[in-house]
């Protein structure tokens, strides 16, 4: 899928020659940025260098949400076909809204005032440092890449759902069903996925290979999503996290998880 | 010695054709499932794994129990076992079948099963019990066949089957070791994540394995025209005992450690496991079959004169076997998923064709043990 | 040395025999015609020089494993783009860049899978685009 306007504007700082390219392939430029007019093939890359990483992490701030908005998760299940299948059981996701008490369990309490308790707060898979999930994967259908994103090989997966058992988070989710089906509309530049494998968030890395940021980051009108390296101190999370105390979903069980969010 | 299976009464021949629809009928229920997906159980996001993983680690349990009659045998020369040892041998084999076949049909995507050995995993525990069962079926395979092969010929089993042998008494413990593992060293749910996992599984193995043995005996006596005898019966019964205590001993071990502490992440399942949580009482129903079942049959196996009695010590196996399955093939799995990780309750109940699938596997390895058994009582009784 | 069932076991490797060689005589002297696979896609139409990534008895041969070392290098590696042969870089995407030109799938890819018996799962989770618009 071809990214929108809004999308290129908030990478920022990109000329019109920019806007123009994605939708001009006979123009597109090969890796070493010469063009290849009149071959047929469509841009070797995309108009922006890959985005790259040590470490790709994520800061939520659920304060910055408007009340019933869903943009990050349309934007998402839009972005990677996830289907929508209206029941609990069929039910997959890969980010989803969820109050304080479930998300932080532990800290939660009954004098938490209401500004806090009733806010919506977007889970997500963690791209744990050392993920349980790949731990225990019998086929290495899923596996940690250099810059931490935890990846999903949809190619290999054969169902077991070990990684279901035990993702401490509940961020995957298992395709009981063909879900061509249930996806409202396709988007052609992504696979959807078969019957019987386990899916869950990728962090986009299809697009962080075009050069853009992840669909939810994007479509957070309100910027409570951000997302960046960890390890580079001038990031957009590294900017946040280095001034006010951030938690983690369960980390007392090691995992390591690289979302972080700000209450 | 194969050819002993295809001839016998007319009782045996309806038994075999009964369970033969039976497995025909889960045929045709799980080319369904392969037609639709797995969506056809009752499984759901949150309850991952139902009844096909909890059969697949209750008949591990099984399997492991047939080390019961080969280690006081070959190790301490108990000769009351050496009439019986191929019958647990040849159970094992017909539940590691059932094991790997139930592992088979949980997964989402049977025609890619080849990965487990295309891509190995050591540190997936997956990988090493599909390692340890396929060990363990081939074992029993070849030291079963093998002794009973030499019966028929009337000379000794060869020198290179002790070993073997041998072998397969660590095997059996490695078995339920490592299924067990397959849970308890999962960081995120609290009711498996418990040391004493392993433990627990071989205690109950060994009060539900030889319960079913004394069943699969009393049943040779009556209509086999096969006796195990009346001392390797009662031997099996106080092991049955002592079993059965140890398993119920380790439940209440968890249950103390649990609720004095008090920590509400693990509490959270074993109320849902014992009393119901929020309206949830399914799971406790069953559960509390379970106990009262194990209660019951452990006063009329720890009582000698009741244990001597045949149909007293038959009911009591029968107590046991059902006792040990609610927990283990219901109760285990579903609970390590209820509260999820988001704290929501969701129920799991198994569905029609996951059901018959379900016994179409079991009457898979109940002909399988008909079979062999078959087998080995005509063997026997030519001598 | 003497054959037991003798009737039994010559009437099973001959039912066996049947069996095993009934695609052979039960296709014999049909003549099913090779597929007509079409070129004639329009952005195949534009190009100078018909030619593929790599050289035709190469696509021809091996496209199946080419496809699966790009599904690796893009899932596993991370890598997304492709050096051919002939030093032209190309972007690692099935739909992307094989169906780009071959937007023709039904008279390409499928005629020739379908007259090898040749069932690829690619489509099942990969979107042809012209199904999609």
């Amino acid at each position: 899928m071809a990214p929108t306007r809004r999308e290129f504007l908030k990478i920022a700082g990109f000329s019109a020659v920019g806007l123009a390219l994605p939708f001009l392939p006979s123009l597109a430029f090969d890796q070493a940025g010469t063009p290849t007019a009149g071959s047929s093939s469509p841009a070797v890359q995309g108009p922006l260098p890959a985005l790259k990483a040590k470490r790709w992490a994520m800061t939520v701030e659920p304060r910055k949400c408007r009340p019933d908005c869903t943009d990050c998760i349309a934007a998402c299940h839009l972005e990677h076909n996830v289907p929508d299948f209206r029941n609990p059981k069929d039910d997959i996701h890969w980010i989803s809204l969820e109050k304080v008490e479930h998300v932080f369990p532990a800290e939660t309490h009954p004098r938490l005032p209401e500004s806090i308790t009733k806010l919506p707060v977007p889970v997500l898979c963690n791209h744990c440092e050392n993920p349980p999930c790949v731990r225990v994967c019998p086929t290495q259908a899923t596996f940690k890449r250099a810059d931490g994103i935890v990846m999903m090989d949809y190619h290999r997966c054969i169902g077991c759902r070990f990684c279901m058992a035990a993702c401490p988070y509940g961020s995957r989710s298992m395709n009981w069903r063909d879900p061509r089906p249930f996806v409202r509309k396709i988007n052609p530049a992504f696979p959807t996925r078969t019957k019987g494998v386990v899916e869950k968030c990728n962090f986009c890395e299809e697009r962080l290979a075009r050069g853009i940021l992840p669909a939810c980051v994007i479509a957070c009108k309100d910027k409570a999503l951000a997302f960046g390296d960890q390890e580079d101190p001038r990031s957009d999370v590294r900017l946040i996290l280095d001034k006010c105390l951030s938690l983690r979903r369960r980390p007392e069980l090691g995992t390591g998880p690289r979302v972080y969010y700000i209450l | 010695m194969l050819e002993k299976a295809l001839r016998g009464s007319r009782g045996y021949g309806i038994w075999v054709a009964f369970l033969l629809l039976l497995v025909a009928v889960g045929f045709f229920f799980y080319l369904r499932q392969l037609d639709y997906g797995l969506g056809i159980t009752g499984m759901s996001r949150d309850v991952s794994w139902g009844l096909y993983i909890a059969q697949f680690t209750f008949l591990v349990g099984i399997a492991a129990s047939a080390v019961m009659l080969v280690l006081p045998y070959y190790l301490h020369d108990f000769k009351a076992f050496g009439k019986i040892t191929i019958l647990g041998e040849f159970l094992a084999v017909s539940a590691v079948t059932m094991c790997i076949t139930f592992v088979f049909v949980d997964l989402g995507r049977p025609d890619r099963a080849v990965n487990l050995l295309l891509y190995p995993s050591p540190r997936s525990v997956l990988f090493w019990d599909v390692i340890v069962l396929s060990g363990y079926l081939l074992l029993n395979i070849v030291t079963g066949w093998t002794v009973l092969e030499s019966d028929k010929k009337g000379v000794p089993p060869p020198a290179w089957v002790k070993p073997l042998i041998v072998l397969s008494i660590p095997w059996a413990v490695s078995i339920h070791t490592v299924t067990a593992f397959i849970y308890s060293g999962l960081p995120g749910r609290g009711f498996w994540l418990t040391a004493i996992m392993a433990p627990r599984f071989l205690a109950s193995a060994f009060a539900s394995g030889p319960a079913l043995l004394i069943l699969l005996c009393l049943i040779l006596r009556r209509f086999g025209r096969f006796d195990a005898g009346d001392k390797a019966i009662q031997t099996l019964a106080k092991i049955v005992t002592y079993a059965l205590a140890t398993s119920i001993f380790f439940v209440l071990a968890e249950l103390f450690t649990v609720f004095y502490s008090q920590i509400p992440g693990h509490m959270h399942h074993l109320t849902y496991l014992f009393a119901g949580l929020n309206g949830h009482h399914t799971i406790a129903r069953w559960m509390a079959v379970s106990a009262a079942t194990a209660v019951a049959a452990l006063v009329l196996l720890i009582i000698p004169r009741a244990r001597k009695n045949e149909s007293l010590l038959a009911l009591a196996c029968v107590g046991v076997f059902l006792s040990l399955w609610i927990e283990k093939g219901l109760g285990l799995v579903v609970t390590g998923f209820v509260p999820s990780p988001m704290e929501t309750i969701t129920d799991y109940t198994p569905t029609g064709p996951e059901t018959a699938i379900t016994i179409g596997v079991w009457a898979l390895g109940l002909m399988l043990i008909t079979l062999l058994y078959k087998i080995f009582v005509s063997v026997r009784n030519e001598e | 040395m003497k054959l037991y069932n003798r009737g039994m076991v010559i009437a099973g490797i001959v039912a066996f025999l049947i069996a095993a060689t009934f695609p052979l005589w039960y296709g014999r002297g049909k003549a099913v015609p090779p597929p007509d696979l079409k070129l004639d896609t329009p952005a195949l139409e534009r190009l100078k020089e018909k030619r593929c990534i790599e050289s035709t008895t190469y696509m021809r041969a091996s496209h199946m494993k080419l496809l699966a070392a790009w599904r690796d290098d893009v899932v596993r590696e991370g890598k997304r783009t492709y050096t051919a042969a002939d030093g032209r870089i190309h972007q690692i995407s099935l739909t992307g860049t094989c169906l780009n030109c071959h937007s023709n799938k039904d008279k390409f890819c499928d005629r020739c899978h379908d007259y090898s018996g040749a069932k690829p799962a690619c489509w099942s989770c990969h979107i042809i685009p012209e199904e999609v618009r």
